[in-house]
C-alpha cells in the first residue's frame, strides 16, 4: 500500500515539471519584455528593474528558468501587478470559496446522479430511465452560466427566495452550488448507468440472486460496490471539469473565488496573478486524482494488492 | 481492469438474448435521437446560410429608441439595450457559433491527429515527450486551458477559435494514440511493414481510416464543446468582442438587465442549448453506429 | 410425476422476445429429478439447457424473459411462487454453481463474505457464526488454511480453488438440490478430476441431488446416474446414462457420442476417425419445420421434414424421434 502511494506520487512528477514549463513558457511567449509584462503597465522603472534581477532576466534562458523553479518551489509567484500582494497570499485567500463551492457541488451531483442512474440501469428502457438519460442529456448540453442566470430569475428575482450572489449565509451557496452540480451531475449519472448496466448483468450477479439475497442488497452490495471504480473515476475527471465550470458560476454569483480571480486578472493582465491562479488549478487536479487513486485502492482488492 | 473482466465473461444464452435486445433497441431509440440531432444542426446550418435573408439589415446596427423591448412582432425575441433585434442577433450569431464550431475542431483535427499517429506508431522517446505534454495539458480543465490561452493570446474571435481548438488537441492526441497502438499490432499493419512501405503511407492507408470512426464521434461531441466554451470566454468578455453577435456575449451583456428584461439573456442561452444539444445527440447516434464498444 | 420425484418439471416453456422475434430457448422441456440422484443434461450451447436451469429459480431478467409450465419442487410449483417465496429457495434448497468460477464470484467481496452471506441469510445465524460456518465449508471442500482464504478475494484464488469455494458457498446451507452449470468447462483438466471428485464426495455427505448441466459427455458418464438430450431447446432422448452409451436411440445423440474420443475404445467400435455432426444449430428465430433436428440427421426419413416428431417411450427411455415410432 506504502508503495503503491509512493509510486502514484512519483508519477506525479513529469506533470508538475510540466506545467512549470507551461507557465514558464506563458510569460514569455507575451510580446514585450516580461519584467514589464509582470509589473503591470502603472508599474515604475525601479520595480522593473526589482523584477527583472528577481527573476534573472538577465541570464540565459535555462538559469532563467532555474531561478523560477527554485522560487516556484518556495511557492514565490511575485506580486500581483493590480494590488501589490504577494500572489500566493491573493490564491490562498481565495481557495477556500472555490473549494467549498465545488466540494457542495460534487455532492449534491453525487446525491442525485449516482442514484438517477442506478434506478435508470435497474429498470432501462422505461419512462424514468428515460427521463433521467434526457436530463442528463440537456445538463451536458446547457450552458452553465445560462442556467445560473435562469435559476437567479426564478429564485432570487421572481420567488425571492435565495440571493442572487454574493456570500454571507447558506443561502448564499444554494444556487451556485445547483448550477455547478447540474453540469456535472448529468456525466455521473451517465456513468452510473452504463456501468451498473455492466455489472447487473455480469455472472457474479446472478450468483448474487442464486444466493436468494434481496434484490436491494444484490443491487447495492454485488453491483454497485463493482461499479463504483468508473463512477470514481468519471466523479474525479468531472472535479477537474467542476473547476472550469467554477470559473463561469463564480462569475454569474459574484462568487469571491479562484474562477473570479483568474477571470479578473485577465481582464487586468494581472499577469502574477493568472500564473498563480493557474498553478493552483494544475494543484488541484493532481491532488484530486491522488485522492482517487488512492479510492480506487480501497475500493478495488485487486489494485490493493497489485 | 474492467475491460478484461468484461471480455472474459463467456455469456450465457439468457444474456446474450437479452443485450441484444437492448442493444437493438438502444440503436433505434438512439437513432431516433440521432437523427434530432442531426435535424437541429441542419436547421442551424441553414439559419446561418440564410441569415441575410432571414433577417435583412445589419444586426450590429443601435437604435436606441427601442432599447430592450419585450418579444414584440416587429422584434419576435425583444430587443438588447442597443435596441438592437435579439432574433437577427440570434441568426447572425449561428453564424459565428458555427465558424467557431467548425475552426475548433479543425485546430483539434489538424494538431492532435498527427501528434496521435506519431505518438502511437513511432513509441519509444517521440512518444514519451508527447505524452508528457498531453498530461500536463490534461492536468487543466479544458475550459481553463482555453481561458490560460486566451490570457497570453488575447481576446477575439481568430484568437478564441485558437484557443478553444488546442485545449481540444490533448483529447484527439489521447483518443488517436489508444487506436494507433492497437491497430499497430493488426497483422496487416505489419505485413505493410514487412514489405518496406513507407511509414507515412502506412499511417496514411492503414492506420488513419481505422482510427476515423472515434474521430468523427469525438468530432461532433466536440463541436458541442467548441460552443459552449467559445460562448464561455464571449460570456466572460474573454472571447469575440462586441459588436459581433455571439451568442454567449450576447448572454453577458443581457446579465445587466437581468431584473426587468430577462429575455436579453433568456433567448441567447435557449439557441445555445439547442446547438450543443443537436452535436451531443448525433455524437451519441453516430458512437452507436460507428462504435459499439464505445461506452458511456 | 413419480413418488420420489424432488423436482419435475412439467412442459416447460422459456421465450424471450427480442427486437428480431420471439425465441422460444426451452420448447416444452418435462423431465424429473429424484431424489438423491444425478441427473445430467446435455447438448451444444445455445440447446436451452442453461436456460432451463436458470428457469428453475427464476434468475433470468423477467420482463423480456417468459416462463411457462410448471416447475414443481417438492410439490410445490416455484413459477407461481412469490418473488419472497422464491427468494427464500434459492441457495437455501435449491443453489447453483456456474461455469465461471472468475466472474462468478464477485472480485470486491471476500471469499468468506461471499459465502457467509447465504449462511446468514438463510440460517438465521450471527454473522461470526456465519462466518465460522463459512470457513468450516471451506475446510470441507478442501481448500488449504481456510480461516486466512476466507479473508481474501477472489483474484487471490486459483481457478480450481475458485470453484471450491463456489461449491462451498452452493452448499453451505445444505441444498436439497444442486444445479450444476458446466461445473469444469473452464477448469484445467486435473482440476477438472478433483472437484469431481469433491463433488461426487460430497453429494454423498449432504445428500444432495444434482441437475449437471454439461457438454462433456465424458462428466456424465462419470457422474451421472440418468441422463437428458437437449436440441434446440427440446429433450430429444432421455435414458439410464448405460444404456444411452450402449445404445443411442435418437441420432443426434448419436452423433454426439461419435463426436468425442475415447481413449482405448477406437479399435472396439471399428471407427476410424472422429465424426462430427455435419452442418450448424440452426438460429432459433429458424426453427426448422418439421423435426428440428433434420437438416443434420443422418438417419433422415420423408415425415421428418413434414412433422414434429412425437415422444416415444421405450423400455423405460423416452426418444423424440420418428424412428422408433
Amino acid at each position: 500500500m506504502f508503495q503503491y502511494i509512493l509510486k502514484r506520487l512519483l508519477s506525479t512528477l513529469p506533470v508538475l515539471l510540466g506545467i512549470s514549463l507551461l507557465l514558464f513558457f506563458m510569460l514569455r511567449m507575451l510580446p514585450g519584455d516580461p519584467a514589464q509584462v509582470l509589473a503591470g503597465q502603472m508599474a515604475s522603472q525601479e520595480d522593473i528593474k526589482n523584477i527583472r534581477q528577481q527573476l534573472g532576466l538577465d541570464k540565459p534562458i535555462f538559469v532563467q528558468y532555474g531561478i523560477f523553479l527554485s522560487r516556484l518551489a518556495k511557492l514565490d509567484l511575485g506580486r500581483s501587478a493590480r494590488t501589490q500582494n504577494p500572489v500566493i497570499k491573493e490564491v490562498w485567500a481565495r481557495l477556500p470559496n472555490t473549494m467549498l463551492l465545488a466540494v457542495a457541488a460534487i455532492t449534491l451531483a453525487c446525491l442525485f446522479g449516482i442514484p438517477a442512474g442506478i434506478i435508470s440501469a435497474v429498470r432501462p428502457y422505461t419512462w424514468i430511465d428515460y427521463l433521467f438519460t434526457s436530463m442528463a442529456l440537456f445538463g451536458i448540453s446547457m450552458p452553465v452560466f445560462w442556467l445560473g442566470l435562469m435559476l437567479v430569475v426564478i429564485f432570487s428575482i421572481i420567488l425571492q427566495w435565495l440571493p442572487a450572489g454574493g456570500t454571507g449565509s447558506w443561502k448564499h451557496i444554494v444556487l451556485p452550488s445547483f448550477t455547478l452540480a447540474a453540469f456535472v451531475v448529468a456525466f455521473i449519472t451517465r456513468i452510473t448507468r452504463a456501468s451498473m448496466i455492466e455489472t447487473l448483468s455480469q455472472d457474479y450477479t446472478t450468483t448474487a440472486r442464486s444466493k436468494g439475497l434481496k434484490e436491494r442488497v444484490v443491487i447495492i452490495k454485488h453491483a454497485l460496490k463493482n461499479a463504483l471504480i468508473p463512477i470514481i473515476t468519471v466523479v474525479g475527471l468531472q472535479f477537474g471539469l467542476l473547476l472550469g465550470g467554477a470559473v463561469l458560476t463564480e462569475t454569474v454569483f459574484a462568487w469571491p473565488g479562484l474562477g473570479r480571480l483568474i477571470v479578473d486578472s485577465i481582464l487586468a493582465r494581472d499577469y502574477p496573478v493568472i500564473q498563480g491562479t493557474i498553478l493552483i488549478f494544475g494543484l488541484l487536479y493532481i491532488l484530486v486524482n491522488l485522492v482517487v487513486d488512492l479510492l480506487y485502492a480501497y475500493i478495488d482488492p485487486r489494485i490493493r494488492y497489485a | 481492469m474492467h475491460e478484461t473482466l468484461q471480455t472474459q465473461v463467456i455469456r450465457n444464452p439468457h444474456r446474450q438474448a437479452d443485450s441484444q435486445l437492448r442493444r437493438r433497441w438502444a440503436k433505434l431509440r438512439r437513432n431516433k435521437a440521432a437523427l434530432f440531432g442531426g435535424v437541429l444542426i441542419l436547421i442551424y446550418l441553414i439559419i446561418a446560410l440564410l441569415a441575410p435573408i432571414l433577417f435583412p439589415g445589419n444586426p450590429s446596427a443601435p437604435n436606441l429608441m427601442k432599447s430592450l423591448e419585450r418579444p414584440s412582432l416587429e422584434h419576435p425575441l425583444g430587443t438588447d439595450e442597443l435596441g438592437r433585434s435579439i432574433l437577427g442577433r440570434i441568426i447572425y450569431g449561428s453564424r459565428v457559433s458555427l465558424l467557431i464550431a467548425i475552426g475548433v475542431v479543425c485546430v483539434g483535427l489538424f494538431v492532435g491527429v498527427p501528434l496521435g499517429l506519431i505518438s502511437g506508431y513511432y513509441g519509444g522517446k517521440v512518444d514519451f515527450g508527447i505524452q508528457r505534454a498531453t498530461d500536463t495539458l490534461l492536468a487543466f480543465p479544458g475550459f481553463l486551458l482555453a481561458l490560460a490561452l486566451v490570457a497570453v493570446l488575447g481576446v477575439g474571435l481568430k484568437n478564441t477559435i485558437i484557443s478553444v481548438g488546442i485545449s481540444m488537441v490533448p483529447i484527439y492526441i489521447r483518443l488517436v494514440r489508444g487506436c494507433t497502438l492497437s491497430v499497430k499490432e493488426q497483422t496487416y499493419v505489419e505485413a505493410a511493414r514487412a514489405m518496406g512501405t513507407r511509414d507515412v503511407t502506412i499511417l496514411i492507408r492503414h492506420i488513419l481510416p481505422n482510427v476515423m470512426a472515434p474521430i468523427t464521434i469525438q468530432t461532433s461531441l466536440g463541436m458541442g464543446t467548441a460552443i459552449l466554451f467559445a460562448a464561455g470566454l464571449g460570456f466572460l468578455g474573454l472571447g469575440v468582442q462586441p459588436p459581433t453577435p455571439e451568442w454567449g456575449a450576447m448572454l453577458g451583456s443581457g446579465r445587466a438587465y437581468l431584473f426587468n428584461s430577462p429575455h436579453v439573456a433568456t433567448f441567447p442561452g435557449i439557441a445555445i442549448f439547442f446547438a450543443v444539444l443537436g452535436f451531443n445527440l448525433s455524437g451519441d447516434g453516430l458512437r452507436d453506429i460507428l462504435d459499439p464498444r464505445f461506452k458511456l | 410425476m413419480r413418488q420420489d420425484s424432488l423436482l419435475s418439471i412439467l412442459n416447460l416453456r422459456t421465450r424471450f422476445r427480442i427486437y428480431e422475434g420471439v425465441v422460444t430457448a426451452v420448447d416444452g422441456v418435462s423431465l424429473d429429478v429424484f431424489r438423491g440422484e444425478t441427473l445430467g443434461v446435455v447438448g451444444e450451447s445455445g440447446c436451452g439447457k442453461s436456460v432451463t436451469a436458470l428457469s428453475i429459480l427464476r434468475l433470468l431478467a423477467s420482463p423480456p424473459a417468459e416462463i411457462q409450465g410448471e416447475i414443481l419442487f417438492d410439490g410445490k410449483n416455484l413459477l407461481s411462487m412469490s418473488l419472497d417465496e422464491i427468494r427464500q429457495i434459492r441457495g437455501n434448497s435449491i443453489s447453483m454453481i456456474f461455469q465461471e468460477p472468475m466472474t462468478s464470484l464477485n472480485p470486491v467481496l471476500t471469499i468468506g463474505e461471499q459465502i457467509s452471506e447465504a449462511i446468514k441469510l438463510h440460517q438465521g445465524v450471527t454473522r461470526q457464526e456465519a462466518w465460522s460456518k463459512a470457513v468450516e465449508m471451506l475446510r470441507i471442500v478442501q481448500i488449504p488454511s481456510p480461516d486466512i482464504r476466507a479473508r481474501e478475494y477472489p483474484h487471490k484464488l486459483s481457478g480450481g480453488m475458485r470453484q471450491r469455494a463456489m461449491i462451498a458457498m452452493a452448499l453451505s446451507c445444505h441444498p436439497r438440490l444442486l444445479l450444476a452449470d458446466e461445473p469444469t468447462t473452464a477448469l484445467d483438466v486435473t482440476i477438472q478430476a478433483q472437484i469431481v471428485e469433491l463433488m461426487e464426495r460430497l453429494k454423498e455427505e449432504i445428500r444432495t441431488s444434482i441437475v449437471l448441466i454439461t457438454h462433456n459427455l465424458g462428466l456424465i458418464a462419470e457422474m451421472a446416474k440418468r441422463v437428458v438430450v437437449m436440441y434446440m431447446g427440446k429433450v430429444v432422448e432421455e435414458a439410464l446414462v448405460e444404456d444411452l452409451f450402449l445404445e443411442p436411440l435418437h441420432p443426434y445423440t448419436h452423433g454426439l457420442l461419435e463426436s468425442i474420443p475415447w481413449i482405448g475404445r477406437k479399435m472396439k467400435t471399428g471407427r476410424k476417425q472422429l465424426q462430427e455432426i455435419p452442418g450448424m444449430v440452426p438460429s432459433l428465430l429458424e426453427i426448422p419445420e418439421g423435426c428440428r433436428f433434420h437438416p443434420r440427421c443422418s438417419r433422415l426419413i420423408d415425415i421428418c421434414r413434414k412433422e414434429e416428431p412425437p415422444l416415444v417411450q421405450k423400455d423405460g427411455r423416452r426418444v423424440l424421434c420418428w424412428l422408433w415410432k
